[in-house]
């Protein structure tokens, strides 16, 4: 079961993902050679569509695909055992909860497990897909795991087109080429504040490279 | 697996394109070499994409008329793409949008039937009527006729146009023509593709007066002109080879594929203005986006088609 489930996710990213990223939607790639090269690392970028995990999967070589973990809301995911496979098995999920069990649970030891595996984990610090191309604030989950390890680069991703290719409540997918700009990796700043400044900055800084279309 | 009609003419002017290519590639090389200090990576990428579009194309020449269709299909889509990622959408109109793409397969289909009143109306007829009556159902009036219009611009340069292209290969034989449906496109897109080359290099080396200064400041007269002569004299030499058309026909021929494409490069030039765009993408390093290599294509595509419909069918 085990290969069979690890045969059917190499399948699925190698032709099905690729086929639906390069030629259904289509990237605009901005500084790929930002990407870091293997685990552990952790990548952010903003959410407003579930294209938006296939497309950063797709960022990097498939022989990284073993060690690439989108992480994702427990809730969600694992609320029925076909989307709860999928996402586990075939996605590559790490399922996080939203909130702590009990006092003193803490709900990112998974995350930490996970670098220390080398790990390339994908973090949607917006919480859920936002507002369609719009930067929602960022939460605090990804500081925490950054003060605990310092020497990890994060790097910023923006992703541009997607939530009108496939926005949150809709079924139907609209070709639009995507627009994929990598940001310089940062790392822990010495305290919580800053660092979320920094990555906001670098986030909206990313989104004034791009010349946007409206979509209203 | 080779399309069995395939003409000895056709093949050799492939070869011919390849010979060009490598000529192009080799000069590439020597000024890289002679000029070190200067920065050609543009150029080389230019080059190299070329090689890439010449092998598709060839392929899809070569294999078998569906391969070509669906080539030729796949560009529509693929420019379409581009065109409403870089134009102003409204969000109440994605399902509008998603029927402008289903629009591309049927008019294909339609060419593959070799169809062609269907071909020739489907889209400035019927999805001209039902684009904006699936709109209205929608309900957003906001903007309307600019949503509207823009999509109906869109599908009829990059889909309608394009697929024009396609239905020469569905022509029925002409009589003591040889090079058929292959031959006329391999004319069309050379002579297209080689004009614009030929107006960016007389433009470069005797360039002085614009032509279009607030839509294209690096067009010239200078340019024009030397493309339009070239363009002309090649279309003599090739047309004896690709087309069946007399010296005298292939001379209107090069003038309306030199002049038509200078026009249809330009029109799209004033699209990206008007949007503040350089490149409509980059999915070909070195020339942009799909739109920026078929800007010219989507002009003389229609026009040379009707030029042989009308004098041979």
């Amino acid at each position: 079961m085990k290969t069979i489930n690890k045969f059917l996710r190499f399948l699925f990213f190698a032709v099905i993902v690729r086929v639906i990223v390069l030629i259904v939607l289509g990237l605009n790639i901005r500084h790929r050679e930002k990407l870091p090269k293997k685990g552990p690392a952790i990548i952010v970028a903003n959410h407003n569509s579930h294209l938006d995990t296939l497309v950063l999967m797709s960022l990097f070589p498939i022989r990284l695909l073993p060690t690439i973990q989108p992480v994702a809301a427990m809730d969600y995911f694992l609320s029925n055992p076909v989307l709860k496979w999928f996402a586990i098995k075939i996605i590559g999920i790490l399922p996080l909860k939203r909130k702590p069990d009990h006092r003193g649970e803490n709900i990112l030891l998974p995350c930490y497990e996970a670098l220390l595996n080398n790990r390339i984990l994908i973090f949607f610090p917006e919480g859920s897909r936002g507002e369609p191309e719009k930067l929602s604030n960022f939460k605090r989950g990804l500081a925490k795991i950054s003060e605990q390890f310092p020497d990890i680069p994060i790097t910023p991703i923006l992703l541009h087109g997607l939530g009108k290719s496939l926005p949150k409540g809709e079924a139907l997918l609209v070709p639009f080429f995507c627009d994929v700009f990598v940001g310089d990796g940062i790392k822990w700043t010495g305290d919580r504040k800053s660092f979320m400044d920094q990555l906001e900055q670098r986030m909206q800084q990313l989104a004034t490279e791009g010349q946007f279309s409206t979509w209203d | 697996m080779l399309s069995t009609n395939i003409n000895i003419n056709v093949l050799w002017s492939l070869g011919g394109l390849y010979a060009i290519l490598l000529l192009a590639s080799l000069i590439a090389l020597i000024i890289k070499k002679s000029h070190p200090d200067k920065d050609y990576t543009e150029l080389i990428q230019r080059i190299n994409s070329w090689w890439i579009i010449i092998t598709l194309f060839s392929l899809a020449m070569v294999l078998s008329h569906t391969v070509s269709l669906f080539f030729f299909g796949l560009i529509s889509f693929l420019a379409l793409k581009e065109y409403l990622s870089i134009i102003p959408t409204r969000r109440a109109d994605r399902r509008v949008l998603f029927w402008g793409y289903i629009a591309i397969p049927f008019q294909y289909y339609w060419v593959s039937l070799a169809w062609y009143g269907m071909f020739i109306i489907f889209i400035p007829v019927f999805i001209f009527l039902i684009l904006p009556m699936r709109m209205v159902i929608i309900g957003e009036t906001k903007n309307f006729l600019h949503a509207v219009g823009t999509l109906h611009w869109g599908l009829m340069t990059l889909v309608f146009s394009i697929s024009h292209l396609a239905y020469l290969l569905m022509l029925p034989e002409i009589d003591g023509f040889n090079a058929g449906g292959a031959g006329l496109v391999l004319f069309l897109v050379f002579l297209t593709q080689f004009n614009d080359v030929a107006q960016y290099v007389w433009g470069k080396l005797f360039g002085k007066h614009k032509i279009v200064p607030k839509v294209s400041p690096n067009k010239t007269w200078q340019g024009f002109i030397g493309g339009v002569l070239t363009t002309c004299i090649l279309a003599v030499l090739l047309a004896e080879f690709l087309t069946p058309l007399s010296q005298p026909m292939a001379i209107v021929a090069g003038l309306m594929i030199s002049i038509a494409g200078f026009i249809g490069d330009v029109t799209i030039s004033a699209v990206k203005r008007d949007l503040g765009v350089k490149d409509s993408g980059s999915l070909l390093p070195g020339h942009g986006g799909i739109l920026d290599r078929i800007d010219s294509l989507t002009y003389t595509a229609p026009l040379f088609f009707h030029f042989i419909y009308y004098n041979y069918y």
